[in-house]
């Protein structure tokens, strides 16, 4: 039938809205218990959200410093390569510091916390929606989504800027390392060169994004485990749509950020 | 045994409910009483589990009502509902304890999270509890350590932590060996007559069933077909209850042409 692909964009279409209308719903209750129930004396998981802040961000130090200071290291042999050419090896320093801390540094902390903690909220929502214990919740009159997902939301909107701090220092340490050992530039004059280039809205518009990134994260992790249907694959799968969606949306995003950023400066 | 002149403690009113297109419950009018016990009958699938799940609004109907105290509840706000839930505790098919919490820290979080008790007496009260079903010296234990019988213990330990006047049962005896399933039936049986709570039970299993009940009710396809004590539904003479009650299989003889039709089409 001539219909089947209008039947196919039609019902993609549906699809697309109802996920959009429950992300927005579940990020307007979230922003309601984070922000408007706790001045209500209804009370925020601090514990919980410090427990969160650990998981998500000190665990993840490591693993976000190493990454941030190889693709300095990266940026910094790609930029010399083509401003040999130009006798102006001087500005990798500029390159660096101005890509981190403007795109890469958000980015490349949200790939990671997307990765590590988008898929792990997936997975324990989830896995608590198989085992009933949502429902568990839910009867005894406490709100899964103040219990759940408030502390993970608050650990995240904290912890992103400050794993998003320590991924631009890395990648300028990265492309320091790399202009002391092959362009002859001491640490005090790749500094120098940084200092020059980087202006304070470089480093503040990127922690605009990544708080964005942080809610985003969080916001897509949490719905997909609680739209788990079906048992122990459901949570597997729901746990790479967590992942292939967050970073999606992240990079999304941060396109709309950036454009903005770019026409009101 | 029932005043059938007094307010009853539930009512469901003309409850129609779909999943999708399919529909579950077909026009449920049910009333229970303060203080007795209700068991609800019916083969799986057949919207026994879905009709306790609407009484603590974990699913919504398509239309019909639900009075609690004669406060229609469907319709209420989620905040005003708590206020109910509070009074009424629920055991869930698999137990539904939280994994990553010990077991005194299961049965005493609701006390913790809506109570203003002090620390002390939240303690004692949760022994009394775990010592009510039989568990004492497992406070430590987590819900993983425990074999399903103790999980179904605890879970209805902390069924009991707000002194509830409503306690529902989802499958008491689902997933356990008989003598573990008629612990259970003794501990409904004890609680019943210490409390003079308000239970209700959904379950298949028929001595159960007659060992616990005081009223009863049958439910196949979605509906009601029988409702009253154990000896009218042992005498009734309705088709459907009989095949019930005798454990008679499903005709298996299928319209021959309808089967070919299904095949090929």
């Amino acid at each position: 039938m001539w219909t089947a692909p209008l039947a196919l964009i039609g019902r993609n279409t549906l699809g697309l809205i109802r996920y959009a209308s429950g992300l927005s719903e579940l990020s307007a209750k979230t922003a309601y218990w984070t922000f408007i129930a706790p001045f209500k004396g209804r009370g925020l998981k601090g514990r919980s959200a410090v427990h969160q802040a650990v998981l998500v961000g000190y665990s993840a130090v490591p693993i976000v410093s190493v990454i941030s200071f190889f693709i300095g290291m990266v940026l910094a042999f790609q930029g010399a390569y083509q401003l040999e050419k130009l006798g102006a090896t001087y500005f990798v320093a500029a390159l660096v510091g101005v890509s981190m801390t403007r795109e890469l540094g958000p980015l490349i902390t949200a790939v990671v916390v997307a990765g590590r903690s988008g898929s792990a909220f997936a997975a324990e929502i989830g896995t608590m929606k198989v085992s009933e214990e949502i429902d568990a919740l839910e009867v005894m009159g406490l709100n899964s989504v103040k219990y759940l997902v408030v502390p993970k939301y608050v650990a995240m909107v904290v912890m992103m800027p400050c794993l998003t701090l320590l991924s631009d220092m890395a990648g300028i340490v990265g492309g320091a390392v790399f202009g002391a050992g092959q362009l002859d530039q001491s640490f005090s004059l790749y500094a120098t060169a940084t200092s020059e280039a980087l202006v304070m809205k470089d480093i503040s518009t990127g922690l605009v994004k990544s708080v964005v990134f942080g809610a985003v994260i969080t916001t897509v992790g949490c719905y997909e485990g609680f739209s788990v249907r079906g048992g122990a694959e459901g949570v597997g799968k729901a746990t790479t749509a967590s992942v292939v969606v967050s970073i999606f949306s992240v990079i999304v995003a941060d396109l709309l950020f950036t454009a903005l950023f770019y026409y009101t400066s | 045994m029932p005043n059938e002149n007094e307010e009853p403690m539930i009512r469901v009113d003309d409850l129609v409910t779909h999943f999708g297109e399919r529909r579950i419950l077909n026009h449920v009018s049910l009333d229970i009483y303060r203080g007795e016990t209700l068991v609800i009958l019916g083969g799986s699938g057949t919207g026994k589990s879905t009709l306790l799940r609407h009484l603590v609004r974990l699913e919504t109907p398509t239309s019909g009502h639900i009075y609690i105290k004669g406060q229609d509840v469907c319709h209420m706000p989620e905040e005003q509902f708590n206020q109910y839930r509070r009074k009424m505790g629920m055991l869930f098919q698999s137990a539904a304890l939280f994994n990553s919490m010990t077991i005194e820290e299961n049965v005493s979080l609701p006390l913790r999270e809506l109570t203003k008790l002090e620390e002390p007496t939240i303690r004692i009260m949760t022994r009394i509890k775990l010592d009510l079903v039989g568990l004492s010296g497992f406070e430590d234990f987590m819900p993983s350590q425990l074999s399903g019988g103790m999980k179904k213990r605890a879970g209805l330990a902390r069924a009991l932590a707000m002194d509830p006047e409503i306690l529902l049962f989802d499958e008491p005896s689902a997933g356990l060996d008989p003598i573990t399933a008629a612990g259970i039936d003794m501990l409904i049986l004890r609680l019943k007559q210490a409390f003079r709570m308000t239970i209700v039970v959904v379950t298949h299993e028929l001595p159960s069933a007659f060992l616990i009940a005081d009223r009863m009710t049958v439910m196949q396809g979605g509906e009601i077909v029988a409702v009253g004590t154990p000896d009218e539904i042992r005498n009734n003479t309705d088709p459907r209850v009989q095949q019930f009650m005798n454990r008679v299989p499903d005709d298996e003889n299928r319209d021959v042409q309808a089967y070919l039709r299904n095949l090929t089409e």
